[in-house]
């Protein structure tokens, strides 16, 4: 795995939110097939790096390298045409949308509706509770149902790349178990995924290579196993406060 | 029975209006979160494009197509030299954008045109009326019903079946997070835009042909009822933006058909009295969220 080149590289990566730093000169990468989390306290700025890599929010330094290209300070939209997509903290499905639509919305850079109706039919195998729902509105589905049709819906461009983005926000133990299952899946049919995470235990489970941010700035990484072996996790977690 | 017929055919008619000018100002505030106050000199582009086709010569058919195709690019041109430069810039800025869109297009009519009315005739055929199962019925709320009907429905195909329409609802509801869905932002707002142009193109002729003349302030005094059905419908809901238009209308046209002779002169007032009413009972709107104060 190690032998693959990387997808997505960020390099010295700042946001600022007017005088204040949020992320200073962050580095990461992510080779295909990986899933590599980022970890961190609360504000250390993970959703800030996230946002950044996808134009949300604007890049105040370094460089979002995609398959070789910089895309820093691109809009959203085109970088979502590029390969690259984020499923955002707190789910964001479109509440007054049916299931269907969101998916269908889902597709919408795409222009070959043969291969977004394949990638359609993927996603309700892969997601059942998604096709008993299909017609019903979005903002009727309970939290686990919203988190899976919001990963689902960012499946739908068929990224080469996927940022989740605290996918177990305010969901039920067995509800979290079962996302992260579905993750898990999702990398084995071929997925890249950069998971941010607040739960670290579980992030470590699933993920290849993790990263561990403190106040604005990459503290430590390594390996999944190297990090859920060390007490440096905690270590790094307990500098952010 | 047969006076209740037709107000109800006048409500109809005068709400179709108000519905189609609501619904444009609606469109544009939920994807933008700007509420244009130089939407009425959409009409009035209408009522100027149709008076100088006239002039030239050509039939009213034409003009017709000429006035609503006016509204439509001036709308779009509106959003792409005034409102995009600003749109980052927040609301109030955008609002006073509008502001100065709406007085330097005034001043233009003005002073490029004429202060005074010019006017538009329109053909004979549609000032008559039709007996319709024993109702006399004007041809002009005929065809403003109708119009009205038939853009509502295709305008629900539109949001309901396209791609680009279910992707502007989605804008409605959540604007970056539609972006993240590889939605172009301009693509959104500029389609936002053409739509309330078109609107306002079609309400702008339905009102011409029954004023039949058009100045430069033509445009204030229906878009300003189209704020007030808007509010009155829900800020942010397209559905409430034309309800809003249809329960104004029938208050409007319910007081002047029905109320003593003596309170006439006050039946705007009352008019507005009546909606600042429902207002404190549903401070949200008809079909306002009560989530989507902003």
């Amino acid at each position: 795995m190690s032998s693959e080149p990387n997808l997505l590289s960020v390099e010295g990566l700042a946001v600022r939110y007017g005088a204040i730093e949020a992320v200073r000169g962050a580095s990461l990468s992510v080779r295909k097939g990986e899933i590599v989390t980022l970890l961190g306290a609360n504000g250390a700025g993970k959703s800030s790096i996230l946002n950044a890599i996808m134009g949300l929010v604007p890049v105040a330094g370094g460089r979002v390298v995609l398959e070789g290209t910089d895309v820093a300070g691109e809009p959203p939209e085109k970088i979502v045409r590029r390969g690259m997509t984020l499923t955002p903290e707190g789910r964001h499905v479109f509440a007054n949308l049916t299931v269907a639509e969101n998916l269908l919305i889902g597709a919408a850079s795409r222009r070959d509706r043969a291969e977004v109706e394949a990638t359609r039919a993927d996603m309700l195998e892969l997601f059942p509770i998604l096709a008993e729902r299909r017609d019903q509105l979005a903002g009727t589905l309970s939290g686990g149902e919203q988190q899976m049709l919001a990963i689902a819906r960012s499946m739908m461009s068929s990224p080469k790349i996927v940022l989740l983005d605290e996918p177990s926000l305010g969901l039920a133990p067995q509800i979290v178990d079962t996302i992260f299952e579905l993750i898990v899946r999702l990398r084995d049919r071929g997925a890249t995924i950069l998971l941010v995470e607040q739960n670290v235990e579980l992030a470590l489970e699933i993920a290849d290579r993790g990263y561990v941010l403190a106040t604005g700035a990459i503290a430590l990484e390594g390996s999944a196993r190297e990090l859920g072996r060390s007490g440096d996790v905690e270590r790094a977690y307990m500098g952010a406060h | 029975m047969d006076l209740i017929v037709q107000q109800t055919v006048n409500a109809l008619s005068l709400g179709g209006t108000y519905a189609l000018l609501a619904l444009g100002l609606a469109m544009v505030f939920s994807v933008l979160g700007l509420i244009n106050f130089a939407h009425g000199e959409l009409m009035t582009m209408t009522g100027y494009a149709m008076y100088f086709a006239l002039s030239a010569g050509m039939p009213f058919e034409v003009a017709v197509l000429l006035g609503i195709l006016a509204a439509m690019a001036t709308a779009m041109l509106m959003e792409r030299i005034a409102f995009r430069p600003v749109r980052n810039a927040g609301t109030a800025t955008m609002l006073l954008t509008s502001f100065a869109v709406s007085t330097i297009l005034h001043m233009l009519f003005q002073n490029l045109i004429s202060a005074r009315p010019k006017a538009l005739p329109v053909p004979e055929w549609m000032v008559g009326a039709l007996n319709i199962a024993g109702f006399d019925i004007g041809v002009i709320q005929l065809i403003s019903i109708s119009a009205t009907a038939l853009l509502l429905f295709a305008l629900t195909i539109f949001l309901r079946r396209s791609t680009l329409g279910i992707a502007m609802r989605a804008a409605a509801l959540d604007f970056p997070v539609t972006r993240l869905m590889g939605i172009n932002a301009n693509m959104v707002i500029s389609t936002a835009f053409a739509i309330s142009g078109l609107l306002a193109g079609v309400a702008g002729v339905l009102w011409l042909a029954q004023r039949g003349s058009v100045d430069p302030l033509m445009g204030f005094l229906p878009v300003l009822k189209a704020f007030i059905a808007v509010v009155l419908g829900g800020l942010g809901s397209l559905s409430g933006a034309v309800l809003g238009g249809f329960v104004l209308a029938f208050i409007e046209v319910g007081l002047r058909a029905f109320l003593p002779e003596d309170f006439l002169p006050f039946r705007e007032s009352i008019a507005l009295a009546l909606v600042i009413l429902l207002l404190l009972v549903r401070p949200e709107g008809l079909l306002g969220r009560k989530d989507a104060v902003r």
